[in-house]
Formats: structure tokens, sequence, C-alpha cells
């Protein structure tokens, strides 16, 4: 977090509106991300979290405001970022391998036409290593439980050697093993310097996962440290009094028990 | 076999293997039905293209397809897009359109020339040998043959330059574009693809049989393979044998051609349904019963040892009583406990069954899990 000072956040989102047609998704969204942190991104179903991080990456073309990634706009800045979209998102019936989604990471780095080599493969089994399913190389990917998809598009992202990551729900359908293993990883990247921003759902690990968090309803609530924006009134504001953490726990605590409130 | 048959059958595998290529990416893009779609639109734009330049082997016509496929698909997206209507009817909307439009035209105008409904639904492989090329007064062979094998290497080039960015645009759009591939335009170039291959195909085997090329080699070697580039070479295989094996099946029965590569490929979608190693029904079925005897085995060992050594063991494990006790009908039962005896997991003594060493171990370890 002291990389901060002097230097451009590493994303900057300014004024930030995405529209489906007429229906607006995200309104007028600022938002600062400070190098090196590790940002939680949480909102009820429809807050437009999954808009923002595809407005960031470009995905979607916003209707208003823009986005900076180190001061400059995304395009040229294509290389500091990597991206791991909901699971959910893709075939995992496709015909290929483990090692070969991995390597996908790497494509990027290659630009168009070449083709991933040794260099990209060691890099790949490396990350599988990483992320504990260096067995798994060689398998079909329609053959992998819903932790080791996860675990697979984590390894794709850390080949991406990106400076900036943005994840879509990393943590949905994943077991309590693989969701522990995700968070040391998460951790690790924050501590080589790395900024991480990520869809989460459970407000009860908010606190205990991440340091900085983003309460999103297609406004932006509040952004910023999580002990000092992580409280009663912005959680209200962001669920509108639906939430059980509210009610259970002192806003700041970690705790085991007690229901999910996303 | 004479000259025409070799060169029918020619036509015919560069056919099949033209439209197998692209064909894979539309069934793993879950797009299967706009290959429907574009096969019959482009007839508008070939008849169109015919207006202009009043030649049915200008390579005007190819150009014109590709673009009224391109438009094809992008009507279909703008109609979807609305919300109004949903993908499925976007397609149905679309294609007939433009396909009604390409028949009226036909009917009205091109009466007189080579292009009539017939030939446009279902083609006449059987006739393509007679249109030749010739250079400089040589005849090099039939035109067909050359069209369609320069829309093969097209194919064959396509995927091999961009093999890796499709193959990623395919598995996972958003992440090609947060890499800068370019998802869009690669899908508008396949779909230009999809329309130049079913141009060329459109001669010899006809806008409805072309989608069976298509779709069905590579559902097939989708079946049987599960690597991409193995699919691809597969899908173009199977594409080959369907042509080969439909042609001399139209031979022997004096019917269409294309009519018959078409049910060949079907056919070998069939058997691979049926039999494909780990995949097929067969296979499935026989993982199923497997799995059954296995299950039924595992109760048995499990109930003889939760019993074991208590007072109601006597009645409890018996052959006769099974059935009660697990809800197996009588046959089954003996049919359990004769496969479980035969691997030495049970005895039974005086008409009761007693766990052996090796059945008590597999008892404890099945409840363990």
């Amino acid at each position: 977090m002291t990389s901060v000072s002097g230097m451009a956040p590493a994303i900057k989102v300014e004024d930030l509106t995405v529209a489906y047609g007429e229906r607006p998704v995200l309104w007028d969204v600022d938002m600062e991300v400070p190098a090196g942190i590790l940002m939680a991104i949480v909102g009820p179903n429809g807050a437009g979290k999954t808009s923002l991080i595809k407005a960031v990456t470009g995905l979607v073309r916003p209707v208003a405001g823009y986005v900076a990634i180190f001061g400059k706009p995304y395009r040229e800045q294509r290389p500091l970022v990597g991206y791991v979209p909901q699971r959910n998102s893709v075939d995992w019936d496709f015909p290929t391998t483990v090692l070969d989604v991995v390597m996908m990471g790497r494509y990027g780095g290659l630009g168009w036409f070449r083709r991933p080599g040794a260099t990209e493969r060691a890099l790949a089994l490396e990350a599988l290593e990483k992320v504990g399913i260096a067995e798994l190389k060689g398998r079909q990917i329609s053959q992998l439980s819903g932790g080791q998809q996860q675990r697979l598009f984590l390894a794709r992202a850390i080949v991406q050697d990106a400076r900036i990551y943005l994840m879509d729900e990393p943590f949905q359908g994943v077991d309590a093993t693989t969701e522990r293993a995700i968070v040391t990883l998460l951790k690790e990247m924050r501590a080589r310097g790395k900024t991480v921003v990520v869809v989460h759902h459970d407000l009860q690990t908010v606190p205990e996962y991440f340091d900085w968090v983003t309460l999103l309803n297609v406004r932006c609530v509040a952004s910023g440290p999580v002990d000092r924006v992580f409280n009663d009134r912005n959680l209200r504001l962001t669920y509108g009094g639906r939430v059980s953490y509210l009610t259970h726990h002192t806003p700041g605590d970690t705790l085991a028990d007690g229901e999910d409130g996303g | 076999m004479t000259a025409p048959q070799f060169e029918i059958q020619l036509i015919a595998v560069v056919v099949a293997v033209s439209c197998a290529l692209p064909g894979t990416f539309l069934v793993l893009r879950r797009m299967a039905m706009m290959s429907d779609a574009i096969s019959h639109s482009i007839l508008f734009g070939i008849v169109v293209a015919f207006f202009v330049v009043r030649d049915l082997s200008s390579p005007f016509l190819v150009v014109a397809a590709a673009l009224t496929g391109v438009l094809t698909v992008s009507l279909v997206e703008l109609l979807n897009r609305t919300g109004l209507v949903r993908e499925d009817a976007a397609i149905g909307l679309t294609f007939p359109a433009l396909f009604s439009v390409g028949v009226i035209l036909v009917s009205r105008y091109a009466g007189s020339v080579h292009l009539d409904t017939d030939s446009v639904l279902l083609g006449e492989l059987a006739f393509a040998p007679f249109n030749r090329l010739a250079v400089m007064g040589y005849d090099i062979g039939p035109r067909a043959f050359y069209l369609m094998a320069g829309i093969m290497l097209l194919n064959i080039l396509f995927i091999a330059v961009f093999y890796k960015e499709l193959k990623l645009a395919t598995f996972d759009a958003s992440l090609a574009g947060v890499l800068g591939f370019l998802p869009g335009f690669l899908h508008y170039a396949l779909m230009a693809l999809v329309s130049v291959t079913a141009v060329g195909a459109f001669d010899a085997v006809g806008s409805i049989l072309v989608v069976a090329l298509m779709i069905a080699p590579p559902t097939t070697a989708y079946l049987l393979v599960d690597r991409l580039s193995l699919m691809l070479a597969v899908s173009a295989l199977l594409g080959a044998v369907s042509a080969i094996s439909g042609y001399w099946i139209a031979h022997v029965l004096d019917a269409s051609i294309a009519g018959s590569m078409a049910s060949m490929a079907g056919l070998l979608f069939g058997a691979a349904y049926l039999a494909a190693p780990g995949r097929g029904l067969i296979a499935i079925t026989v993982r199923r019963v497997r799995q059954r005897w296995k299950f039924a085995q595992t109760m048995l060992l499990v109930h003889l040892y939760n019993h074991e050594g208590l007072p109601a063991e006597v009645r409890e494990n018996r052959i006769p009583t099974l059935h009660e006790h697990l809800k197996w009908d009588h046959r089954f039962a003996e049919r359990v406990v004769a496969a479980a005896g035969r691997q030495g997991l049970v005895e039974s003594r005086d008409r009761r069954l007693l766990l052996t060493d090796r059945g008590r171990r597999a008892a404890r370890e099945a409840m363990v899990g």
C-alpha cells in the first residue's frame, strides 16, 4: 500500500455509466484502486459488479465516463491487466486439456500468430504447481470439479503475469479447502506488489480476506479501506437493510458463523 | 472406376472436408443452426450477383455469397439484440426472408439458366464432371473441383493461421477480448468462411445437405476425441469417408449422391453415438450396469457385516430373506450372492451367508468411504 504515493492509481474510474438499452447497470461510478491492494467489490445481485469489471477491461462500452489503468487508457495497458471471468462463462466440455487452458493466459504476451512453445509450457506447469493441480495437467477439462476449474482459471491468470488482476467471483461454488488456497494465493499476489480486485459475495469474509472494499449497487456507495467504509451505514445503503450481517455482527468483525449476507 | 466416377468422388471429398473444418467451430460455438441459415440466405447473394455479372462461374458470386452470409448473421444479431425475439426465432425469421427473395428472383428471371430451385435445394454432383476447366485449350479437369479445392485451401489456411486465436475466442470469448484478440472480428470472419464454403458446396450438394456435411462429421468427432486439433482432423476424415462411401451407395442404389453422402454422415454419427469409447450409449450403459452390480454387492457385504455376531444374524443373513431386507427380487439376490461368492467375499454354510475376511474388509472400507 505504500507504493501508492506519487504514482497514478492502478485503476481510476470516473463518471462511469454503463447501460444495456435504456436500463443503466452502472450510474456515474467513481472509484480509485491504489496499487498493491486486495479489493473486494460487493453488492446485491444486479448491482453491476460484473459490468464494472467488464467496463474496466473494455469488454462493454460505457455510455459515459472513462477508465484509466496506471494513468492511461486500457487499450494501451492491456499487458498489465489479468482477467478471470466467472467460471460458468465458458464451456467446460470444450475439447482441450488443463495445461492447454493455462497456456491461453500467455496468448496475450505472444500476440497474434505466434504459437505457444516450451517457455509457455514451463510457465504453465509452474502455475499449475502453484495452485496445486499440477497432477491434472493432461486431464480433459470436462473432468474437473468446480474447485479445480477455479484453480485452473487462477493458474491461467498467474501466467498472464499482469500487475492488476480482475477476478469475477473466484470463490463461487468452491469448497472450503479451495477457498483457503485461493485466499492464500491472493495474499501472496498482493505481497508481490500486484493489485487484485475481486467480485465477492460473502460479506462475512470481507474483513478477513481483503484490505479494501467497494460497495456497489448501480451507484458506488462507498470505496476505501475496509476498516473505514465497511460499516453498518454503508452496507444498509448498499443492500437496503436486507442484509443479515448487520443484525448479527458488528462491522469489521470476522466471524466464522452466521449466514451469508450477499 | 471410370474417370468421371473418380472426379465425382474427388469433388465429393473436397466438399466434405471443406464443410467439416468450419463446421467444427460452428458446433463448438453452439451455432449449428447458423449453417442452415447461411446456406439458404446466400441464394439471395448469388442471384443478385448473377444479375450483375451474368456468369454463374464468376468468383464474384462467391464474394457476394460471403457478404450475404455476414449480412444474415448481422441481421440475426440485430433482431436478437432488440430483445423482442429470441435467437432461434431471429434465425427463423431472417434466413427464410432472404431465401424467399432469392427463390422469387430465380423463378421469375433466371428460369433459362442452370440456376433452378431443384439444383439449389439438392445440388447435382453427378453433372459436375461435365463442366470442365480449360487452360490454354487444355482440359485440366472439372471446374467444380478447382473451385472447391480453392475453398478448402482457404479454410485450411485460415484455421492454421488463426488457430490459437480461434481456439481462445471459441472457448473463452471474454478473455480473448481482454487480451485484444478481437473475438468479434474472428466471429464474422468465420461466418464469412462458412458462407464461402456453403456457396461452393451448394452446386454439389445443395443448400440443405450442406448443413449435414457441416454439422454431422464434427459432432461425431466431438464424441470420439477430446482435443481441438484432433477434432478438426477427425471431422475432415469422417467427411471424406462419408463422401466416398456415400458415392458408392448412391451408385449401387442408383440414387442421389448428395443424399447418400449426408446419410452416411448421419450413419457414422449414429455409430459413434452408440459405440464411442467412454461416451457412447453402449459404454454408458455398460458402466451403469457395472456400477449397479458393484453397488448391490457392496450393499450385501455391508448388510452381512452389520448383522454379524448379532442374535438376528441367523434370521437376517440367509439367501431367502435377502429379498425382503434389501428389497431385491429372489433371482437378483441369488446372482449377487453368486458373484460375491466367486470373488471370495462371502461363503454360504448350511443356507447361512458368512463374510470371508476379504468380504469383511471390503464392507468396512465401503462404510468408511
